[in-house]
């Protein structure tokens, strides 16, 4: 079984953002950039299988910028096989807008057979939440998103996946090939050892021009403001529960 | 026994890449130097962190965190990946201290005496016969002490009084150590005894003791006032018998040993010392734009403004000379002066950066709830081990009276 997971650059969770002079876009100049932490868990689940000997082949894809190789060497790192750049200048947190790397994602499938993609269920720069869908869509296959449980059978034919939904959890049966988008707490993904962060130079990462797959990169959204979350006035501090419940009170909140 | 041609081509084993760097900023890192000083950032912030106080607090290092250093592979970063090391540079060892200690630098000490101090020696003196003994367990689950200074000998190495008797089949070692670190979990020490004591200094030869040997002990910790979790102990030798295969080097050829890897090991003291300068930098700073008196960011005032600038200053100076005494040593070039330097250097800024913080804070900056407290108390042993200030200056001193002496 050969399971491609999807890695995105994304501005680091810990960065603080500005925003670009012409309010159009977060200022990612001068910004530390990193693998965003949905995907690293969908990393660490797809070198699990791999660990458990239920994957053979773990292919980590990056669409990006000549950086998003960083990210790629990361999954390499943490135990991915090899690597797949898919090279544009688009920007990805906004220009290059989740339908178009969903189509990427179909055409890189048709040519190299997966059985799964695992996917981080969002990017925390854009937020959209939106990849995996639209790639089962495309392709035509089942969906488990919101992963926080995964079991493929032992045929390998299926998967069980538990997912994270408002009511609590939901446990389904999906067919493979599927996509599967992984939760917050699916798992804990481990830290590259430097030894491997040495090996993973090893590794080959192929390269694509995403302009040759022949598919439409156009956004379908356009920007109109970015803007800064309204700053949160300073607080007070009360000197015990009493002085607490009193200002709640005061402030109708009780 | 190695000759003396593969030794010196081991000590300067080129880096790869040195040529393709070399016409680049003394700062600017490697891909991989950079993947791992990210790796190390992280490793550091989620699972050090949390520990720092209660670790200090308690003066004692947390086992766990002693394991998972060795899982994550900081305890042997130069030892070659066919013996269970990382099979990279000094450099990446440098970036690995620094990194260490802007969060704790009691960590960062353990891992530098590891790597730059006991792994080196093994790397550059011993047979392949304890090479292959010695690396994995030393990239894998055993920390290592080097054991030079004495009761009586600080400053004053060679002058050391333990002793080292043959035997025929093997030598016998009486003596006492003081002040090594490691020493509290260490499984390997190296120690300098003298074979001959009226041979001086020529005498002085190292030797691979083990903690379980039979008239060795490792006595009580010190209660220190910084780097409190890094253990640091005297040792006791009493008819410790070493086998004749366990010498590390030539006999007599243990003063050259100490000589050359203090010399570069002082590169790693200047990175610990240049990891809390700026480690106490960014605790610092993000408060100065917070905290407001008289109805404005502390930040703004020019009082603050030039001392952060004159801080900020010298720690990217001391930056400067840290990595250029590391890339020149990496490339085969002369370093005894750029590192005696870099220390003395970077433990000053360390110095003043802690300080300065420490007052930027106000009273918070007193107590121990705020990092600045440790820094301060940490930076000062970047002053004393390796060579103290005073050592530092003869050093640099003495090269440049060399260079210009007719
Ligand atoms: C926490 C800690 C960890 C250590 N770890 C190790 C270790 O792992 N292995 C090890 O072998 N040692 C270790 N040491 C020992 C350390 O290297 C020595 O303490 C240091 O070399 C100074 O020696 P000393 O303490 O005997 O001081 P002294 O040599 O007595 O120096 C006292 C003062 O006199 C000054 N002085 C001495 N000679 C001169 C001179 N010629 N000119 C001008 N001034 C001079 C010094 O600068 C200093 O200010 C450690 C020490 C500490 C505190």
């Amino acid at each position: 079984m050969r399971v491609f997971v999807g890695v995105k650059r994304a501005v680091d969770y810990a960065a603080k953002v500005r925003i670009q002079a012409d309010k159009k876009a977060v200022d990612i100049s001068n910004v530390k950039m990193a693998i965003n932490p949905f995907c690293e868990i969908a990393v660490e689940e797809a070198v699990r299988l791999k660990e458990k000997k239920v994957a053979e082949e773990v292919v980590a894809v990056s669409i990006g910028p000549k950086q998003a190789q960083e990210v790629i060497r990361q999954a390499l790192a943490m135990g991915a096989d090899r690597g797949i750049h898919v090279t544009t200048d688009m920007r990805v947190d906004q220009e290059l807008q989740p339908l178009a790397v969903a189509k990427i994602m179909a055409a890189l499938t048709g040519e190299h057979d997966p059985s799964a993609w695992l996917l981080g269920k969002q990017a925390i720069d854009d937020d959209s939440n939106q990849v995996a869908q639209m790639l089962a869509g495309l392709l035509d296959w089942p969906q488990a998103t919101f992963a926080s449980e995964v079991e493929v059978s032992e045929d390998k034919k299926s998967a069980t996946v538990t997912r994270e939904i408002d009511g609590g959890l939901q446990t389904i049966e999906v067919p493979l090939p599927a996509v599967i988008s992984a939760d917050l707490r699916l798992n804990e993904p481990r830290y590259a050892t430097l030894p491997n962060i040495m090996k993973a130079k090893k590794k080959k990462i192929d390269t694509v021009d995403a302009a040759s797959l022949g598919v439409d990169l156009a956004g379908q959204i356009e920007v109109l403001e970015v803007s800064e979350p309204a700053t949160r006035e300073a607080g007070s501090k009360v000197e015990d529960v009493d002085a607490l419940l009193a200002k709640l009170k005061a402030d109708g909140l009780l | 026994m190695l000759s003396r041609a593969a030794r010196t081509a081991a000590r300067f084993r080129p880096a790869t890449g040195v040529r393709a760097m070399s016409m680049h900023p003394v700062t600017a890192l490697s891909e991989d130097e950079q993947a791992l000083k990210d790796a190390v950032q992280r490793f550091a912030q989620d699972r050090i962190a949390p520990k720092v106080r209660s670790m200090d607090e308690s003066a004692t290092m947390d086992p766990q965190i002693i394991e998972e250093l060795f899982q994550q592979g900081f305890m042997g970063i130069e030892i070659p990946a066919e013996h269970g090391g990382v099979g990279s540079n000094f450099m990446s060892s440098c970036l690995v201290i620094e990194e260490l200690a802007k969060v704790d630098a009691s960590v960062s000490v353990m891992v530098d005496v590891q790597n730059t101090l006991v792994n080196n020696v093994f790397a550059f003196y011993a047979s392949d016969e304890i090479k292959e003994y010695a690396y994995p367990r030393l990239a894998g689950d055993t920390l290592g002490s080097f054991c030079l200074s004495e009761a009586g000998s600080g400053s004053d190495a060679f002058a050391l009084g333990t002793r080292a008797e043959d035997k025929g089949d093997h030598w016998e070692l009486n003596g006492s150590k003081m002040w090594i670190t490691n020493a509290g979990e260490a499984g390997l020490f190296l120690v300098m005894a003298n074979v001959d004591p009226s041979a001086g200094y020529r005498g002085i030869t190292c030797f691979l003791v083990e903690r379980d040997q039979e008239g060795f002990s490792v006595g009580k910790k010190e209660d220190k006032l910084g780097i409190r979790a890094s253990s640091t102990c005297p040792l006791t030798l009493e008819g410790v018998k070493v086998p004749k295969n366990r010498v590390v080097g030539e006999v007599g050829k243990g003063y050259k040993i100490a000589i050359e890897i203090l010399n570069e090991g002082r590169i790693g003291i200047a990175s610990q010392m240049l990891g809390i300068a700026q480690g106490a930098f960014d605790a610092t700073l993000p408060y100065l734009f917070e905290r407001k008196q008289f109805g404005s960011a502390i930040g703004d005032f020019q009082g603050m403004q030039h001392q952060y600038a004159q801080v900020g200053m010298e720690i990217e100076a001391a930056r400067l000379m840290v990595y250029n005494a590391a890339r020149r040593k990496e490339a085969g070039l002369g370093f005894v002066k750029e590192a005696a330097m870099a220390k003395l250097y970077a433990s000053q800024v360390a110095e003043r950066t802690a300080s300065r913080c420490v007052e930027w804070m106000g009273g918070l900056g007193f107590v121990k709830d705020f990092p600045q407290e440790k820094f301060y108390r940490d930076q000062k042993i970047g002053a004393i081990y390796e060579g103290t200030s005073s050592v530092m200056l003869n050093t640099i001193g003495k090269m440049i009276s060399r260079e210009y002496r007719a």
